[in-house]
Formats: C-alpha cells, sequence, structure tokens
C-alpha cells in the first residue's frame, strides 16, 4: 500500500507517485487524441448548416407528417420481398455456417494446423464486412436486385452463427461423445449421436437471433439497390417526397419491434 | 405413454416421439413453411442469365485478393481511413461518456422511476433506429460529411452501452452496494465505491466490443454521404475497380481484427 | 479372455500414468479395479478400448491384438466391449430408448442411425433391457429427466446391448448415494453372471468392492500392487495400495460401513 511521508505524517494514498503519473499522462495523451479527432471533424463540417439545422429539421418534420398512409398499399411487395431476404438468407447462411462451425471447433477440426486457420478467416472475413458492402459488391457482380439482397445476408451471416456455433461446439460434455464413440460407432455417427443432440439448441437460438438482426439489416439493403423496402425509402428520398419516407420509416420501426418480439419469444420458447 | 408390459412392446416398431406431439400442428407447420418457400422463392426472379455473365466479374474480384491495389488510390484511401478512424474514436469517446449516466438512469433498482422511463425510452429509440436510417436524416439536416457520422455512430453507442450497462447494474450484488450506502454514503459515494467496482470490468470490456462495431458501421456510412471511408469503396465498385476495393476490403478487415485481438487483451486484463 | 502386456501411457506432459501394467481377466470374471486418485485406474480402462491411446505394450482381447488396429477395425473391437461411466454420460437430450440404441451403432449403418430406423430385433433388445432394469415406462423421457440412479441403469442397458464379452466401467457408483450405489453395484454383478461377461470395475469405495467381486487389484502410482481376493486387503495391503496418509481418508470415509470389521 502506497504510504507518502509528509510533514512528518504518514498519508495513505490509493497509487504511488509512478502510477499516478502514468495515468494522469494515459487521460492526456486520451485527450489529445480526442481533440485532434474532433478537430478534424470540425474541419470538414460546414458549420453554417449545423447552425441552420433545428430550422431545417423543423421544416422536414413539417413536410414529412403526417405520412402519407396511402402509400402502404404499394408498400406490399417490398415487405414480402424484405422478408424473403431475411428469411432465405438466414437459412443459406445456416447450411453454410454449420460446417464452417465444425471445422472451426477445436474439438472437432480435422486439422488444427492447416483447417482451422482456414475456418476462422472466413469468420472474421465475412464477419468485418456489413451486409450493405456486400450487397454493394454482389450488386457490381451478379447485378441489382432481391437475390443480390439474399446472397448478401447469407455471406454477412455466416461468420456470426459460424462463430457462434463453434463456441457452442467448443463447450459440449466431452464425455458424451466418449461414450458413443466406446459403442464403436463410426465418426458421422458420433456427430449425429454425440455431437448434435447437444448443439441443437444453441443452434436454433442463433438461428432466430441471426434471423431477427437480417430482418433489420434488410430494410436497408435497398439503399444500395438490393431488393426490399429500403429500394422505395431511397426512390422517396430521391424525389423528397417526405410524407412517404416518414411512412416507410414507420413500416420498418414496426417489422423491427414485430422481429424482435417474434424472436424473443421463439428463444424464450426453445431455452 | 400407459404403462404397458413388456410382452405387448415386444415385436412393436418403435419410433422417436416427434418434437410437436399434436399430429394436425406437426403438418400444418411443415406444410405452412414448405409453402412459404415456394411462394418465397418463385418471387424472387433471379435473371440467371445476368448472374452467368457476372460470375467472371465475381472471380475477376475474388482474384484481385491476390493483387491488391493500395497504390493508384491511397490519398483518398488513406483520407476515408483515416476519417472513419476518427469518427470511430471521437464518437465512440462521447457516446460511452453519454450512455453512463443513462445506464444508470435506466436501471431500475438505483433510478427513481420518472428517470427509468425517460432514459428506456432513449435506449429503445436508439436501439430501433438503425444506424443507417439515422445517418441519412442527420445528414439531411446537418449536411454531408463526418459531423453526421459521428452523431449516428454517438446515438447508436448510447442504446447499445447503456442497454447493457443498465441490465448489468440490475444484475450485480444487492449486499455490497447496501453495505457503502449503510455507511452513510452520498449518492455519488454510493455510486462510485458501491457500484462502479462491480460493473467497471464489463464496462471495458462492452466498450471496447462497441468501439470495434462504431469502426465497422464507419465504413457503411459513406454510402449516404456520412463521411469514412465508404464513400472511397462506393467509388472503387462504381469503376469497377476492384483491387483498389480489394485493397479496402482488407484494411477493414486487418483493422477489426486488430480491435478484435487488442479488446481480447483488454478484457482479459480487467478480469 | 482379455490380456493385457506390459502396457504402458506416458502423457504428454510427461506424467507415467502405467508403467508396464500385466494382467489376466479369464472368460466371465468380475474383477474391481482399486487405488488413489491418479493410480492410473480410469487410464487403464481407457487404454484397453483405446478411448486413450496406451504408448506401449499390448492388449488382447481373445485373439485380437488391439494397439495395432485401424479405425474400422477398432470399431469392430469397440462392439466386444461395453463402457459404462463415472457420470452415466448419456447424451441428455436424447430420449432413454435413443440412448439404449446406441449402443448398436457400431452394428447400424450411418443413415439407418440417422433416421432412427433400427431393426426390430435391435428394439425388442432395448425393450427387454429397459424392463429388466425396471424401466421400460421411461423409454420415451428426455434422458436429462431421469435421476442419478435411473441414468446409471439406461447407461448399463447402453452397454448390455452391445452384446459384449467384457464390460469397462469407470467409477460406476461415485455420483450417487450409498443406497442406490450398492444397487447398482448388484445390478452389474448380477448382469455379468446371468450372461457370462467379465467385467472390469473401477472403484474407489473399497468396502463396496469387497462386498460384490471375487477379485481385487490394487493399483498405485501406475503399478498393480495388489492382486488377490477381497479378503486378502489387509490393513498393511490397504496402506500399500494407498499410502499412509490417503488411508486414513479412506478408513473414515467407509468407517459406517459393517464391512470395515471383516476388513481389519
Amino acid at each position: 500500500m502506497p504510504v507518502l511521508e509528509r510533514g512528518g505524517a504518514q498519508v495513505w494514498q490509493r497509487r504511488t507517485m509512478g502510477e499516478r503519473l502514468v495515468r494522469w499522462i494515459g487521460w492526456l495523451i486520451g485527450l489529445v487524441v480526442f481533440a485532434v479527432c474532433w478537430q478534424k471533424i470540425s474541419e470538414s463540417t460546414t458549420w453554417f448548416f449545423v447552425w441552420d439545422a433545428p430550422r431545417i429539421a423543423g421544416d422536414i418534420w413539417d413536410r414529412a407528417t403526417p405520412p402519407k398512409w396511402e402509400y402502404i398499399a404499394r408498400l406490399g411487395r417490398p415487405i414480402w420481398d424484405t422478408l424473403n431476404i431475411a428469411t432465405l438468407g438466414t437459412m443459406i447462411s445456416l447450411c453454410l455456417a454449420v460446417p464452417v462451425a465444425f471445422l472451426a471447433a477445436r474439438n472437432t477440426t480435422p486439422s488444427a494446423l492447416f483447417v482451422r486457420p482456414v475456418a476462422l478467416l472466413i469468420i472474421v472475413a465475412t464477419r468485418s464486412i456489413n451486409s450493405l458492402i456486400w450487397a454493394l459488391l454482389l450488386i457490381a457482380i451478379i447485378g441489382p436486385g432481391v437475390f443480390a439482397g439474399v446472397v448478401a445476408i447469407a455471406i454477412r451471416s455466416i461468420g456470426f452463427c459460424a462463430k457462434l456455433l463453434y463456441e457452442a461446439i467448443e463447450e459440449i460434455d466431452a464425455t458424451q461423445v466418449e461414450a458413443i464413440s466406446a459403442t464403436g460407432a463410426s465418426r458421422w455417427q458420433v456427430m449425429a449421436y454425440g455431437i448434435v443432440p447437444q448443439i441443437l439448441p444453441a443452434f436454433a437460438g442463433i438461428a432466430v437471433f441471426r434471423w431477427d438482426i437480417n430482418i433489420r439489416e434488410s430494410t436497408v439493403l435497398g439503399l444500395v439497390g438490393a431488393g426490399g423496402i429500403g429500394l422505395q425509402l431511397s426512390s422517396s428520398l430521391n424525389v423528397l417526397a417526405w410524407p412517404q419516407v416518414s411512412l416507410i420509416l414507420l413500416v420498418i420501426l414496426a417489422a423491427v419491434v414485430i422481429s424482435e418480439w417474434v424472436s424473443a419469444k421463439v428463444r424464450g420458447a426453445i431455452i | 405413454m400407459s404403462h404397458r408390459e413388456l410382452d405387448d412392446m415386444l415385436g412393436t416398431a418403435w419410433r422417436k416421439p416427434p418434437l410437436v406431439r399434436r399430429a394436425w400442428l406437426r403438418w400444418t407447420l411443415l406444410l405452412g413453411f414448405a409453402v412459404y418457400l415456394v411462394a418465397a422463392f418463385a418471387t424472387i426472379d433471379v435473371d440467371w442469365g445476368r448472374v452467368y455473365e457476372g460470375l467472371d466479374r465475381g472471380w475477376a474480384f475474388v482474384m484481385s485478393f491476390t493483387r491488391p491495389d493500395f497504390v493508384s488510390r491511397w490519398s483518398d484511401i488513406w483520407s476515408g481511413l483515416l476519417e472513419s478512424i476518427v469518427m470511430t474514436v471521437a464518437a465512440s469517446v462521447v457516446g460511452i461518456a453519454i450512455s453512463i449516466p443513462i445506464g444508470l438512469g435506466a436501471a431500475r433498482n438505483i433510478a427513481p422511476l420518472p428517470v427509468y422511463v425517460i432514459c428506456r425510452g432513449l435506449v429503445a429509440i436508439s436501439r430501433a433506429l438503425q444506424e443507417i436510417i439515422v445517418a441519412i436524416l442527420l445528414v439531411a439536416i446537418f449536411g454531408f460529411g463526418p459531423l453526421a457520422g459521428f452523431l449516428t455512430l454517438s446515438f447508436a453507442t448510447i442504446g447499445f452501452l447503456s442497454k447493457l450497462l443498465a441490465e448489468d447494474i440490475e444484475a450485480m450484488d444487492r449486499s455490497q452496494a447496501e453495505a457503502i450506502r449503510a455507511s452513510g454514503a452520498k449518492w455519488l459515494q454510493w455510486i462510485n465505491y458501491g457500484v462502479q467496482p462491480q460493473v467497471m470490468p464489463r464496462l471495458v470490456g462492452l466498450s471496447m466490443y462497441r468501439i470495434d462495431i462504431n469502426f465497422r458501421e464507419s465504413a457503411i456510412l459513406g454510402l449516404v454521404g456520412a463521411g469514412g471511408i465508404g464513400a472511397t469503396l462506393n467509388t472503387a465498385f462504381d469503376r469497377y475497380e476492384y483491387d483498389t476495393a480489394a485493397a479496402i476490403l482488407i484494411l477493414i478487415i486487418g483493422i477489426v481484427m486488430a480491435l478484435e485481438y487488442l479488446s481480447g487483451v483488454i478484457r482479459a486484463r480487467v478480469q | 479372455m482379455l490380456r493385457l502386456k506390459n502396457l504402458t501411457k506416458t502423457y504428454r506432459t510427461g506424467d507415467q500414468a502405467l508403467k508396464g501394467i500385466g494382467l489376466d481377466v479369464p472368460k466371465g470374471q468380475v474383477l474391481a479395479l482399486i487405488g488413489p486418485s491418479g493410480a492410473g485406474k480410469s487410464t487403464l480402462i481407457r487404454c484397453i478400448n483405446r478411448l486413450v491411446e496406451p504408448t506401449g505394450g499390448e492388449v488382447w482381447l481373445d485373439d485380437t491384438e488391439l494397439t495395432h488396429l485401424g479405425a474400422g477395425a477398432l470399431r469392430k473391437a469397440r462392439r466386444e466391449m461395453g463402457m459404462i461411466f463415472q457420470e452415466y454420460a448419456l447424451v441428455e437430450r436424447l430420449t432413454v430408448m435413443e440412448n439404449v440404441l446406441s449402443g448398436r451403432l457400431g452394428y447400424v449403418g450411418f443413415w439407418r442411425s440417422f433416421l432412427r430406423r433400427f431393426p426390430q430385433s435391435d428394439v425388442d433388445e432395448a425393450f427387454r433391457l429397459l424392463d429388466r432394469v425396471g424401466l421400460l415406462h421411461m423409454a420415451d423421457k428426455r434422458a436429462d429427466e431421469l435421476s442419478g440412479g435411473q441414468r446409471q441403469r439406461v447407461g448399463i442397458c447402453r452397454a448390455l446391448i452391445q452384446n459384449p464379452k467384457l464390460l469397462l466401467v469407470d467409477e460406476p457408483t461415485a455420483s450417487l448415494d450409498p443406497k442406490t450405489s450398492r444397487q447398482i453395484m448388484r445390478l452389474i454383478t448380477e448382469l455379468c453372471a446371468e450372461r457370462g461377461l467379465a467385467a472390469i470395475i473401477n472403484i474407489h469405495d473399497v468396502a463396496l468392492a469387497q462386498m460384490f467381486v471375487p477379485r481385487v487389484v490394487g493399483l498405485r502410482f501406475g503399478e498393480i500392487v495388489y492382486d488377490g481376493g477381497p479378503n486378502g486387503l489387509t490393513p498393511d495391503k490397504l496402506t500399500e495400495i494407498y499410502g499412509a496418509e490417503d488411508w486414513e481418508a479412506t478408513i473414515r470415509k467407509v468407517e459406517d460401513e459393517e464391512e470395515i470389521e471383516a476388513a481389519e
């Protein structure tokens, strides 16, 4: 415990002088970095617009209310597309994520030296890149449309699902697997009887969880042309049809809330 | 199953009991799912000719990862990347700073009811709105540039961190906090001594995780004009400059991996 | 029938778990393996069916040498050896019936087992075994709904449906209360007698071992230090097996059991 002599009296302090110095320097560096960052942002901002922002916001609000309710009739198909992008995308990604997860988990990978790093690379690469970027890429490759959205969501979700799944696989009870191997079961039978039943609840939870996130993400994929309700949002924004924009935002909000509710219900039922 | 005698059961077939016991419900669910799948696939209408044409481009893109071009557009890449990092740092600092009081306010066991309701409402709004939609609105209000991106990320950080922090506080050990209160501490002292030590490790971990997410999100905000590397990436795709795009993606993946590694190290140290 | 020759196992950490074990188990003999924790009991059992790869020596099951078998032949050999585990090791999310039938996996092809379409003879045998251990009415319950003793009975059924020549039993009573422990031990020895099975039972409860088996093998630091009848286990012998300090603890543990008088 650092105790300081000061004028004959012993003063208790939480940290020694050195520690305090390091802390102060740390905070100082942090502050400087933040100041520099703020400086950067400030430089590339037109402050005139910012001071004008309350007026503009009020203006947009005036134009956006009330929402153009009758426009909902034309949103049926986009909503259906959005649902399909999320659902099909999730299903495809799960099909791809399962083998990746088995290759990535320490206890099931065929080769920790060669196969596992590749599987981990797939997981990191697909996870780090946002679905909008995948959509951008896929539109450049296979053209705009719902299909690009499905594939973008599918690829983006592989890493997420595979990561959670391989963590679940690594946590299974090894003696159950041992018991099945001891009966003389083959490799695949050990998988089907020893491992799969143990990870099935985790798998179902991950699937529903990811589906919920994918509903969210698929609502905005249309902004870059990958189908769904975002397409309507984008075109309404382009022509500054604010009443339509506000209606679409309300629909998206409703979709997000409903999907979160469904996912919470289903996960509650599984666990 | 009623208690049956061995003799009755010998020779009878055995089937695994189905997951859904009511037969009609089981078949309705299966049939409904099949009908949905057919309908979903039928409405996707994929232009296979276009996809086939795109395969060459897709292959070209994959190959461009073997020879990414960092050089020819380096100044664009660098300024975009710097802007992303600046936005991430500034938004994380501000977002974390704001989300701590809001997180305290959103914890039912330490906040009075009116404060609780207001903070929870704020958290719910922030979580329901996706970054990209917030960014669109903020760009419309504040004009193009990193300020909109910075505000978007700060807002999203608040929703994410406050909620998890509040849940952590609600789950904390009550007796430790009571002991501090019993010593006659003031409210702030109580938070400082009774609550903070309990939630600090998790707060640090979550903050690191959020910085990671903020960086990933900052990469797409440029698509709607809110600053960052996204704009550069979008341009690269538009011009079919796959080697530049590959270079940007590699940089993003690299930074995300570094951040994940860093957060792992820091989390291990705090706990 | 089972013959171990100079069996050794050295773990990668350098720990020598088994130092040249030689052991002969004739057909139909039930044998208890006692010894302190870390003596190598579990390792020995697992080296026989190669859940743990032995480092050296030979394992003969009738006329087959097991340590050099390839994957397919090893699976065939494993069918001959049923195993019963300490923490039951049932697949908890499968039903009792699936757990029992999983003992037939070595005989059934992948798709058949995957679709749960086991041959009727296997299903009948599973019914008979469950009836024998008194769990027929639980057949369609999930394994994690069962109590400890019931789970261990299912574990016994799973081992027996393999139609083995030999049972490898690893601490069958470690997680059970004293009464259930005795019931389980009685069940195992009875079943072995009915079917003429040999068995190696790892057990750390000396009194329980003395109650039920005709032959006891004492293991210490990976070596056999006692091999004989249950009545030959004098305090001196037990001290030799467990060491002076451990022995005190063992006495205290089994003090209440009336069999301890017989040993002293």
